[in-house]
């Protein structure tokens, strides 16, 4: 131990006597470390953003949307022509067991007015059930009910986002605000969802039954009043999400009396798996981005062997005389290997160091996402210590075999 | 073989394979040197005097023949039990002093004791007694670029006793110092030796040899010739003849 201790004493004397050349190997794991720790972060952010996406649009979700697309794969006027309707969407409840609910949406933009307030914001009219199929929780006050939405009820939930530019730090349960010019009760606030894929902040966002809007917000499609924007389909846990895709596919075509030949009028999405595709690649990416930086390591540990060698050249008559005067081949082997292993260690440390402020520069000016895991730390740590082991290695054991006579007359 | 002896070789030899050709630097000497004595080694250049300290320090293996320190055969010793010989029984004092640069006298002193595993409070109380009895305490934390040739020879002195050894070996330790200095070296070492300490040195001045107590000369690897001095020259005495220095006693 003190033996130990002795060694790393001796290690850091003779580093403080070369300090820019010290500092300048160090300066290759430093970069070597840091760039690791920030290309792992910046990797880890978007995969838990994608995490965080899947998490907040539900999961088991199939989404179908009016509109159409062609054999090509475009899809053709979203929402212009609303081809979906509520009887669609109970007709997939009703015939497709694998369905657990099934929930139409209509989806507007317009200004809410509160008070002396004005706010642009999204607003949906939905059904009791769309809750469930989003997995979106009421946590303060209560959901749409089934009467709310039978007799066009004038109440509203508001997301995490309008509830704060509309009311503040004040309750907002039981304020009235007003929806094109229609007084609107709140009676239940929204959990918060966060972001989706495209960076919309989900949580603008006012719910009203699906009845009050058609007749009293966004209004009525001419060609069919019961046209909706798009249905919210939750399949039970454990049923085949590709085989509910097809057969909700089938049932719509055939409703919609849809010919062979014609494309689909409708477009039916498993966003879930979008994004686990998603996640995939992000997680190819964090590797990716991992192994790139590792190759600046590697040449960090490269700059590490080159010193130690030039060092162990240097103090050939350094090696003989404590050869001499008693020293083993293994305490010039560990002299050296722990001089190495100094230089990789402080150069992690500073790296580990430069690797924080990079991911947090990186969010901060950048605003991308950045996720510091511990472990990827200690690994990177871990390897700057092995790094200098592994090169260290070499020259240490070329100074320890050194043979004492001729190292003590080396000029 | 004298059984008391500190140093005991028979027939040792040294050959250097270079290339095609055999160099015989050592060619069979035999030789005993007992506890307290103050040997001088001699020859013309290139005769094996080197070669021979080399072995008898451990730093080197003969070709042939033993080699006994302090009763122990080392002749067959690996690496490692010879750097623990060396560490345990031998001083080296060498020409060119092979401090450490940029490293102060007391731990230039304290480096052998390094290896030896003592506790670090022990090492530096030794290595500042040995600088004392060099007469450097007050230079304890010069470095080696700080003190006079003759100042740092006399901490490699300190460093070579701070172990206990039981041999001194001094490889020219003069031959990089002027007369004046020269003597005060000689008047070190022999105050050490009639402390009891063993001292073999290699010179190629018969005014330094004139001061051992037995002087062995070389020639072409061969041990020439055996001399007891009776009265060897004080070292002291002759320093005080010379002509004073500012200097000297720094
Ligand atoms: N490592 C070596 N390889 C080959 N030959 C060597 C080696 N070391 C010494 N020799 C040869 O061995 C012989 C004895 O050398 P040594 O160094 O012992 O002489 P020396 O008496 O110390 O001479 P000097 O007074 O010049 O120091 C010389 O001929 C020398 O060339
Ligand atoms: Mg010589």
């Amino acid at each position: 131990m003190t033996a130990a201790l002795q060694s790393i004493r001796i290690a850091l004397r003779s580093l403080r006597v070369n300090k820019l050349r010290s500092a300048l190997t160090m300066l290759g794991i430093i970069i070597g470390v840091g760039a690791v720790i920030t290309m792992v972060a910046v990797g880890a952010g978007a995969q838990a953003r994608v995490a965080e996406q899947i998490q907040s649009l539900g999961s088991n979700l199939i989404i179908v949307l009016s509109g159409s697309v062609t054999s090509s794969g475009l899809r053709m006027g979203t929402g212009s022509q609303l081809t979906i309707t509520e009887d669609d969407s109970a007709a997939i409840a009703r015939e497709i067991p694998a369905v657990q609910v099934s929930a139409p949406m209509v989806r507007g933009n317009t200004q809410v007015v509160f008070g002396n307030l004005n706010w642009s914001t999204a607003i949906q009219g939905v059904t009791p059930d769309y809750f469930e199929a989003r997995d979106w929780a009421v946590i303060d006050g209560r959901p749409i009910s089934p009467e709310d939405n039978d007799g066009a009820g004038k109440v509203a939930l508001v997301g995490q986002t309008t509830a704060f530019n509309l009311f503040g730090d004040a309750d907002p349960l039981g304020q009235i605000i007003r929806i094109k010019k229609v007084p609107f009760t709140v009676v239940g606030l929204l959990d918060r969802k966060g972001q989706n894929s495209y960076g919309q902040d989900q949580d603008d966002i006012i719910l009203i039954p699906m009845s009050s809007a058609k007749k009293k917000v966004l209004g009525k499609s001419n060609s069919n009043p019961r046209a909706v924007g798009s249905i919210s389909i939750k399949i039970r846990p454990g049923e085949d999400m590709g085989e509910a895709e097809n057969q909700i596919r089938e049932l719509l075509r055939q409703r919609h009396r849809l010919q062979p030949y014609q494309d689909d009028d409708f477009w039916v999405r498993n966003l879930s798996e979008v994004l686990q595709t998603q996640e995939e690649s992000s997680k190819v990416m964090t590797y990716l981005l991992a192994a790139i930086a590792s190759v600046s390591l590697l040449v960090g540990g490269i700059g590490i062997m080159n010193i130690m060698l030039v060092s162990v050249t240097e103090r050939t008559r350094e090696i003989g005389l404590r050869m001499a005067v008693g020293a083993r081949g293994r305490d010039i082997l560990g002299q050296f290997l722990i001089e190495a292993v100094t230089l990789s260690l402080i150069g992690g440390l500073v790296g580990i160091a430069a690797g924080l402020g990079g991911a947090e520069a990186l969010s901060y000016f950048a605003e991308w996402r950045t996720l510091v895991a511990p472990a990827a730390i200690a690994l990177a740590f871990g390897f700057a210590a092995a790094v200098g082991v592994f090169f260290g290695f070499y020259p240490a054991r070329k100074a320890a075999r050194l043979d004492p006579i001729e190292a003590l007359r080396y000029e | 073989m004298d059984s008391h002896a500190i140093i005991a070789t028979e027939g040792l030899t040294k050959d250097y394979v270079l290339g095609p050709h055999v160099v015989h630097a050592l060619r069979g000497v035999s030789v005993a040197i007992d506890p307290g004595e103050f040997v001088a080694v001699m020859g013309p250049s290139g005769s094996g005097k080197s070669t021979f300290m080399n072995l008898l320090g451990c730093l080197d293996t003969p070709t042939a023949g033993r080699y006994w320190l302090d009763g122990r055969d080392v002749a067959g010793f690996g690496r490692d039990e010879l750097a623990r010989m060396r560490n345990a029984k031998i001083g080296f004092v060498f020409q060119m002093f092979n401090l450490l640069p940029r490293t102060s006298a007391l731990e230039n002193v304290e480096l052998p004791l390094l290896y030896s595993g003592l506790p670090a409070r022990e090492r530096r109380g030794r290595a500042r007694e040995r600088l004392a009895a060099v007469g450097l305490a007050d230079r304890g934390h010069h470095h080696p670029s700080q003190l006079s040739g003759g100042q740092q020879q006399r901490v490699a002195i300190a460093r070579s006793l701070v172990n206990e050894p039981s041999v001194i070996l001094a490889d020219e330790p003069t031959g990089n110092l002027d007369t004046r200095t020269s003597v005060e070296i000689l008047a070190l070492l022999q105050r050490l030796n009639r402390a009891g300490l063993t001292i073999v040195l290699v010179t190629h001045e018969p005014d330094i040899a004139a001061y051992a107590g037995r002087v062995l000369a070389f020639r072409d690897g061969r041990l020439l010739s055996d001399e007891q001095r009776g009265a060897p020259l004080d070292a002291a005495t002759a320093l005080a003849a010379l002509p004073a220095d500012e200097e000297a006693l720094a």
